[in-house]
């Protein structure tokens, strides 16, 4: 066995990347509960290839067989349903995680410096998971995947001049039609997967040259002892891969009690008006977009004024494409001198607060009629517009009062 | 190895070959680029549809649809024509001066050749869902108590006349487009095709 490695250790560096990365990358020791959702994306990223692989050997990506080939899949297919349902439910909890992975890198600043990089492929991991599910809610061919397609293409139509060119450009026809669904199946299973792959990868690479942040926000390679193992890292490999086996195995029982008990979560997860099949005369009679995407959606129809000569059209469109890219801007607006919650003032963390509250009620109104009155006095449109106001007012006043915040003074080492 | 090097003509060179090289990625993705637009098939299906109305009842809407669109056609009651005026302060655009949204010959008071009969693309100018029809008057329609008729985009709120007309104040910029059609007969309607051709 040992001739063995020696023989493909003169080839390929496979002791050398093992220790690297596993056995001899020390990870700092003190990792709470929140540390779990970088390994938890990875493992439904597996799961949604692997799973994607199989029902593409049963989908037919054609409008006139689509939504028949899903029905085979649940009904006809041996144990195409739980393949199906493991897919779909894959989806959502890859946003849950995700989300829960970027409110990390929140908390205890993982995206400021020298991590920068490391949080902007992240973003680009994002922005590309958001497509890739997009053009895989297109698929089943259901009511609401033709008229939510529909929507979202529309919104290039918004580009003053190239708008409407783009817009056929991207359907490949005047409407939404078989040569879309077609290119959405190619894009989805073939080239945004293999892009997120690419990019998980070099999310990692970016990781490991650093070194992971953890909760108190402090440098670890700052304190190493006599052989430059930092005072506070501990092997990566057996420690975390075994806690992180723990953390897996609690999710995918969460996961399971979710596929097998409640795989449409009353329509969260997958929607009523899917079960349909797409109508081009029909629109539903509300069009809402999976749970995930509700917050930017919100953003987008809360703009209903017309000013500085532009239409609230395009106000809409830039405002919810700003919403997403102004993650892009988080390590350099925020200026606190510390970086983990924890020896933050009152101000960065009442700001926090506020913004998880926009982003939960933006993400509420999105799957609700705008001129209903959902939550109190006025209609929901008006609410969606103050709690747009706040979600930028976050991004936006952070170089000033992340500054004005007072900090308490950060530990040497790492606590409990 | 750095004598006798000649930094700028290699430097030239550098930019040279780069330069060429990206012209020869841009004729390369070209085809591919091309090959996502509307395929000639696609084109093809955009003919224009007839539609026989000699059953359509006044206060009726009909449903056809033309280029994978949604197109509407209602035969409007006397009534509901005698709604428009006293709306032209809360329309957004009472003259229909946007050119883009129908053909000159439908650019007046009822966006109409013939008043009663209206012809539109079910397509809100928001973001294109289509809106559903709210023909009743008043508390009934459950648009409000001075809801005069007409149609409502479920999907954001915006809201339209009799006339296809948008409302002020609500997400859609412009009025419901108008769609090139000529009345073949008193029962029988063109759509996709005018008086100057097909559209």
């Amino acid at each position: 066995m040992e001739k063995l490695l020696a023989w493909i250790d003169d080839r390929f560096p496979l002791t050398k990347v093992w220790e690297e990365h596993l056995a001899k990358y020390y990870a700092p020791k003190n990792f709470n509960f929140w540390y779990y959702f970088g390994i938890l994306s990875t493992v439904v990223l597996v799961l949604q290839i692997v799973t994607g692989i199989f029902l593409t050997m049963h989908y037919k990506p054609d409008t006139a067989l689509a939504f028949a080939s899903v029905e085979y899949i649940m009904r006809d297919v041996p144990w195409g349903w739980l393949i199906r349902y493991l897919h779909s439910t894959g989806a959502s909890f890859f946003f849950i995680v995700v989300y829960l992975h970027m409110y990390r890198a929140m908390l205890y600043g993982s995206h400021r410096k020298p991590r920068e990089l490391v949080w902007l492929i992240g973003v680009v991991i994002f922005v590309a998971l958001m497509a890739e599910s997009f053009m895989g809610y297109l698929l089943p061919w259901g009511n609401m995947s033709y008229w939510g397609a529909q929507v979202i293409i529309s919104l290039f139509d918004a580009i003053p001049y190239v708008g409407p060119v783009l817009s056929e450009w991207v359907r490949g026809d005047f409407v939404i039609a078989d040569a879309t669904l077609n290119r959405f199946f190619a894009f989805h299973v073939i080239a945004i997967p293999l892009v997120l792959v690419i990019l998980v990868f070099v999310h990692i690479v970016a990781l490991h040259k650093v070194g992971s942040n953890n909760p108190d926000g402090i440098e670890i390679k700052k304190k190493k002892d006599a052989n430059g193992i930092p005072l506070d890292g501990i092997p990566f490999h057996p420690y975390y891969t075994v806690k992180d086996i723990v953390g897996v195995i609690v999710f995918l029982m969460v996961f399971a009690a979710v596929v097998f008990f409640a795989p449409e979560l009353g329509g969260w997860f997958l929607e009523h008006d899917n079960f349909v099949p797409a109508n081009i005369l029909q629109t539903p009679p509300e069009i809402v977009p999976l749970w995930y995407f509700t917050p930017y959606y919100s953003i987008l129809r809360a703009n209903t004024v017309n000013f500085l000569l532009i239409d609230a059209k395009v106000w809409g469109v830039i405002f919810m494409a700003l919403s997403i890219m102004v993650f892009f801007f988080l390590p350099w607006l925020d200026r606190s001198p510390v970086k983990s919650i924890r020896y933050r003032g009152w101000i960065y963390k009442t700001a926090l607060a506020f913004f998880v509250v926009a982003f939960v009620i933006l993400g509420y109104l999105g799957t609700k009629s705008p001129q209903a009155i959902d939550l109190m006095l006025f209609p929901n449109v008006y609410w969606a517009q103050i709690f747009t106001i706040v979600y930028f007012a976050f991004f936006a006043l952070m170089p000033w009062y992340t500054k004005l915040d007072k900090t308490k003074p950060v530990p040497e080492r790492v606590t409990k | 190895m750095s004598e006798g090097v000649d930094r700028g003509k290699r430097r030239f060179l550098t930019l040279l070959t780069s330069g060429v090289g990206a012209i020869g990625v841009g004729f390369a993705a070209t085809p591919f680029v091309l090959s996502m637009t509307p395929s000639a098939r696609a084109r093809a299906a955009g003919a224009p549809v007839e539609v026989d109305i000699s059953k359509l009842e006044p206060g009726q809407m009909l449903t056809v649809e033309w280029r994978g669109k949604p197109v509407w056609i209602v035969r409007r009651t006397k009534d509901m024509l005698a709604t428009l005026p006293a709306l032209d302060k809360v329309v957004a655009d009472p003259e229909s001066k946007v050119v883009d949204q129908q053909p000159s010959y439908a650019a007046n008071k009822t966006r109409s050749i013939k008043p009663e009969l209206l012809v539109l693309v079910g397509i809100c100018t928001h973001l294109g869902c289509s809106p559903s029809q709210k023909f009743q008057v008043g508390p009934a329609s459950g648009m409000g108590d001075d809801w005069t008729g007409g149609f409502f985009c479920p999907c954001h709120g915006s809201k339209f006349d009799l006339a296809g007309r948008v409302f002020k104040g609500v997400p859609a910029p412009t009025n419901l487009p108008v769609p090139p059609h000529m009345l073949l007969s008193d029962t029988r309607i063109l759509i996709g095709e005018d008086k100057k051709g097909a559209a």
